[in-house]
């Protein structure tokens, strides 16, 4: 892989060989020592257009992990209005040797538009772009997923398996989330189905061709309306949406669609609660849930370091070949 | 110079007949016609149609000059075949005044390749709250009769109402640039299967249709003509065809660019291809081609849109929005309507010279090609092929969405007031105007 962009840019193959590498990251991260050289002597810049303190750090973790050099380049606020463009940013870093540039953008499309510009030579990944995509997260995700539910199903490993027949229902602000677009991509083609709940105006017009399917039911959806779940993932709800008549308020939002301890006892007991955060707690999701013994949520942050690990390795190695 | 005699030239793709132009007009039709102080251009395989007319050209000037100026939006305007153009009240300041309009009007004069038509603002700096003067701007020496907001919607109601009265009075159009302004709040592109995918803001088809839905009603109500600016979508054309079967008098508009191209495009992330409105959907393109042939649509106009390249070298959501057109509009159509059987060489002269014309009051503009009439003239080699290079257009704007692509149909010649400004495709001298 060239660049990772979109999680539509993996095919099963190509997604299942992304985790089974992050398992053999995440062995390394049980010894004592955790660095591998791996990456010695090469460059990732990590170039954050927005606070992003989590995915930053992660991305940060990963690449110094693998004894790459790391640069973190901070610009808040972007482009032609306020200062410099992002394609000047983009020479400057080609010019400091870039071998991967991470980005983060406020707008949707700017890392393929850094990776097919012609600006650099160097490799882009998505790091969250807009109202587009997130591709890392779904990846860690779909990490989680795996090693939950395969690999303790089959007590053994996971390695080489993907996510045929598993049930995932992702709520929340689909319209807004770049989350909720990798996943459905990425479960996809892992062979898992999805169920997208939201209030109708939380769906994006024109969402009648994704690989999933839809509700405005919660309860319903829990309730296995759609079949059993085998986890629930919460997306983040900014309280704002209520003044632009997405939904009436934070009160009505957190009893539709909100995931507390009543739904959450009406899981299959096996079922895993998930939330990329930051969270709302006591928007879209209580305390209850995102501390219950089957929220991962925690084991999502570590688990994203692995799977940033075996992105990097990949795209740097590939490179190589 | 001012003698020509074109030799074997099909007028509107009509049998090859020599036409002789003599002191800016038309002199002779027929064949084996001669002249000895004539100069001869050999014509064959080549079609005549009527210079070509555009309703909605940005020519930039005044305020943004690194953009386009009257001078090079005018030679592109030349070499793209055609004779006038109706240069857009988006300047800065705002051509909303007698004084702005005369000054569009002077630049145009003076660089002789078109007739530049100044359109009028509707209201004051394009805010949308207080009618400009316009008829003052109607009795101006440039003497405005479209007035357009275009770039911005006259979205007030009883605005839009008075301002189609009002210019009855010196039968002025109204041109619509009809966008529902909440509804397209920071849209990005269309609104649909492919904005949800790329998470991009949408600008949903109905902000359009609701707009010429009401306008086309209060022009039927008010008895007022209207025209509609750059159709893009399907219930656009429904709404248009339903209007004119009541008998409401109304004109409408697409541009080359809604011809042909889709939102697909946009799944590149790449700002040449962000315009307002949107590219739309594959549907929409083919009920805006059939709407264009069977007369809902009565004319093509460019909405030519050139930008300095940092305004499209950056990321979308940064980008500006617009599209150049007017060297490749003629070839546009050429590959969407003529090649597909679906207009004749005739009926693009109607819609593209006379109807235009017509639609802005330009008595001189748009005539027959009959002996007498003033030669405004364009010849087109629909034979030819060429390579869509952006950098090697008159137009300042690089910002072609056809960049790299092998166009149809080629002008060869292009005849304002009886002179050359275009001869054997490339520019050739403007008209000394007095």
């Amino acid at each position: 892989m060239k660049h990772l962009l979109s999680a539509a840019d993996l095919d099963r193959d190509a997604a299942v060989s992304v985790l089974d590498v992050a398992e053999q990251m995440a062995a390394t991260q049980q010894r004592e020592i955790k660095k591998l050289p791996t990456l010695r002597g090469r460059t990732v810049v990590n170039l954050f257009y927005e606070d992003s303190t989590r995915t930053r750090i992660s991305f940060e973790a990963a690449a110094k992990r693998l004894s790459a050099d790391v640069i973190n380049f901070s610009a808040k606020g972007s482009s032609v209005s306020k200062g410099e463009s992002l394609k000047d940013t983009a020479l400057t870093l080609e010019a400091m040797g870039a071998d991967v540039v991470v980005v983060r953008h406020p707008v949707s499309g700017a890392p393929h538009r850094l990776a097919h510009a012609g600006w650099i030579r160097g490799a882009v990944v998505n790091a969250g772009d807009g109202t587009h995509e997130h591709p890392t997260q779904a990846l860690l995700d779909a990490f989680t997923l795996r090693r939950r539910l395969v690999g303790e199903d089959r007590g053994d490993s996971s390695l080489g398996q993907d996510l045929k027949g598993r049930r995932v229902a992702i709520v929340g602000d689909v319209l807004h989330s770049r989350v909720a677009r990798s996943n459905v991509l990425l479960l996809h083609t892992l062979g898992a189905e999805v169920v997208l709940v939201a209030p109708p105006t939380l769906l994006p017009v024109g969402i009648g061709s994704w690989p999933c399917t839809m509700s405005y039911d919660m309860d319903g959806v829990i309730n296995g309306d759609h079949g059993d779940l085998d986890a629930v993932m919460m997306l983040r709800v900014q309280q704002e949406r209520m003044n632009a008549a997405y939904f009436p308020s934070a009160r009505e939002y957190s009893r539709r669609y909100g995931l507390d301890a009543k739904r959450v006892a009406a899981l299959p007991d096996h079922a895993l609660v998930m939330h990329p955060g930051p969270m709302n707690r006591g928007l879209e999701i209580s305390a209850e849930a995102a501390d219950s013994a089957r929220s991962t949520i925690v084991e999502q942050v570590a688990n994203g370091v692995a799977v940033r690990m075996a992105v990097l390795y990949l795209i740097l190695s590939g490179e190589n070949s | 110079m001012s003698v020509y005699l074109l030799r074997g030239v099909s007028p509107l793709g009509a049998e090859p007949v020599d036409l002789l132009i003599r002191d800016g007009v038309i002199a002779e039709l027929g064949t084996r016609l001669s002249a000895a102080d004539a100069r001869v251009i050999d014509g064959a395989g080549l079609v005549a149609l009527p210079g070509l007319v555009d309703l909605h050209t940005h020519l930039r000037e005044p305020g943004r000059e690194d953009a386009e100026t009257v001078e090079s939006g005018s030679r592109a305007a030349a070499r793209g075949g055609w004779t006038a153009v109706h240069a857009m009240a988006n300047t800065d300041p705002v051509a909303d005044t007698a004084g702005v309009v005369e000054q569009v009007w002077r630049l145009g004069r003076r660089s002789g390749w078109v007739d530049v038509r100044p359109v009028g603002a509707v209201t004051v700096g394009l805010g949308g709250e207080r009618l400009a003067e316009l008829g003052a701007m109607a009795d101006s020496a440039a003497r405005v009769s479209v007035f357009s907001d275009d770039g911005m919607c006259v979205h007030d109601a009883v605005l839009m109402r008075r301002a189609l009265e009002y210019v009855k009075a010196f039968d002025g159009v109204v041109a619509q640039h009809a966008q529902e302004p909440r509804l397209t709040e920071n849209a990005q592109m269309h609104e649909g299967e492919v904005s949800a995918a790329l998470g991009l803001t949408g600008w949903p088809a109905v902000a359009e249709e609701a707009i010429i839905a009401r306008d086309v009603l209060l022009a039927g109500h008010v008895g007022s003509r209207l025209h509609v600016c750059h159709v893009s979508t399907a219930g656009s054309v429904e709404i248009i065809r339903w209007a004119k079967a009541r008998g409401i008098d109304v004109t409408a508009e697409v541009t080359p660019h809604h011809l042909l191209l889709t939102d697909e495009l946009v799944r590149t992330y790449d700002p040449v291809y962000k315009v307002n409105p949107p590219l739309r959907t594959a549907d929409d393109v083919a009920a805006l081609r059939a709407a264009l042939a069977d007369g809902t649509i009565d004319i093509v106009a460019t909405d030519h849109a050139p930008h300095p390249v940092e305004a499209k070298d950056c990321e979308w959501g940064s980008a500006a929005m617009g599209m150049t057109g007017l060297e490749t509009a003629l070839s546009v159509v050429q590959e969407a309507m003529v090649d597909t059987g679906l207009l004749d060489w005739a009926q693009v002269a109607t819609r593209m010279s006379s109807t235009p014309a017509r639609i802005g009051r330009l008595a001189d503009q748009g005539r027959p090609l009959a002996v007498g009439e003033p030669a405004h003239l364009t010849l087109i080699d629909p034979a030819a092929v060429w390579d869509c290079d952006p950098a090697a257009m008159a137009t300042s704007g690089r910002n072609s969405p056809l960049r790299g692509r092998k166009m149809s149909g080629q002008v060869v010649a292009t005849f304002y007031l009886g002179q050359p400004t275009v001869l054997d495709g490339a520019l050739n001298e403007p008209v000394e105007l007095s």
